[in-house]
């Protein structure tokens, strides 16, 4: 394809504790964060896992005017109720990858269990969006 | 066999992970020697037989990468970056940083754009986000007041 997926964006309502989870507990890098003057201090934050060249924006939720007061509103409800994004990672092992991340202090609301499509666990940013973290069965994919 | 713990690297291995997983923490040689089940006097040479440098250049090194990375990408200041690396003492970054890249970290920063300028910020956003705001223009007065 004349075309790859190079970063992909998450509405976070809190650009600083986003950093702390996705870095401080998910164990991302930082790919980018600047703050531009002459886009209203507009803060471009980018993270990714070490060693994948693909990046999550962890974009703060805009105000005025872009969203209005309301839309901003009813975006964080609907947010926090788990309509939020959704990622989806894989690991070489699920039941390690959660107890570190379970050690560094991410909840997970689900913990590792036995699929059809092989091991996988699922839990929340601070925000609402949604990850579930899979050890795929020789076979599956994609 | 049996006294050779290792033999295959593996467990040499499992300490060049933590290191490139963790080094943003506190880390040092002893933990990573802990990781790998060595002593640290014997775990420092048999990294550099397996590795070809040694456990402390390979996360001094991994570190400072990461660090050239944020001053290139980020504005964040010295200090922040140093700390987001992992390592407590500015001054000793700086001088591992000279020694490593031939500039202090805010003269290699310097020899960059500005990091805002490579940021792959997508248009739409410029777009959205450049737009003058909270600017009153004259036809405002023309409208009735509420």
């Amino acid at each position: 394809m004349p075309y790859q997926i190079a970063s992909y964006q998450v509405f976070v309502p809190d650009q600083d504790e986003a950093l702390d989870f996705y870095v401080g507990k998910l164990g991302m890098e930082v790919r980018t964060d600047v703050t531009v003057p002459e886009m209203g201090n507009f803060r471009w934050l980018t993270v990714g896992p070490v060693g994948q060249d693909i990046a999550i924006v962890l974009m703060a939720i805009p105000g005025e005017p872009m969203f209005d007061a309301e839309t901003v509103s009813r975006l964080k409800d609907l947010m926090a109720k788990g309509v939020g994004s959704a990622v989806f990672l894989t690991t070489d092992d699920c039941q390690a990858a959660y107890e570190e991340l379970s050690a560094r202090g991410v909840e997970f609301q689900e913990k590792p269990e036995e699929r059809i499509y092989g091991i996988d666990a699922g839990f929340r940013d601070p925000f609402g969006n949604h990850f579930r973290l899979t050890q795929p069965r020789e076979g599956f994919g994609g | 066999m049996a006294s050779e713990p290792v033999r295959n690297g593996h467990h040499l291995l499992r300490a060049k992970d933590l290191a490139d997983a963790r080094y943003a923490e506190p880390l040092t040689v002893g933990d990573l020697a802990r990781a790998a089940g060595y002593s640290r006097g014997h775990f420092s040479q048999e990294f550099r037989r397996a590795f070809g440098e040694s456990p402390h250049a390979y996360l001094l090194t991994r570190r400072l990468e990461r660090a050239a990375a944020l001053l290139r990408t980020t504005d964040y200041s010295v200090a922040d970056i140093c700390v987001a690396v992992g390592l407590a003492s500015v001054g000793s970054f700086t001088t591992s940083f000279v020694r490593m890249y031939g500039l202090k970290p805010t003269d290699y920063r310097a020899s960059f754009p500005p990091a805002s300028r490579f940021a792959l910020i997508p248009w739409c956003l410029q777009r959205a986000y450049g737009r003058p705001q909270h600017r009153t223009f004259r036809e405002d007065g023309a409208q009735p007041s509420n």
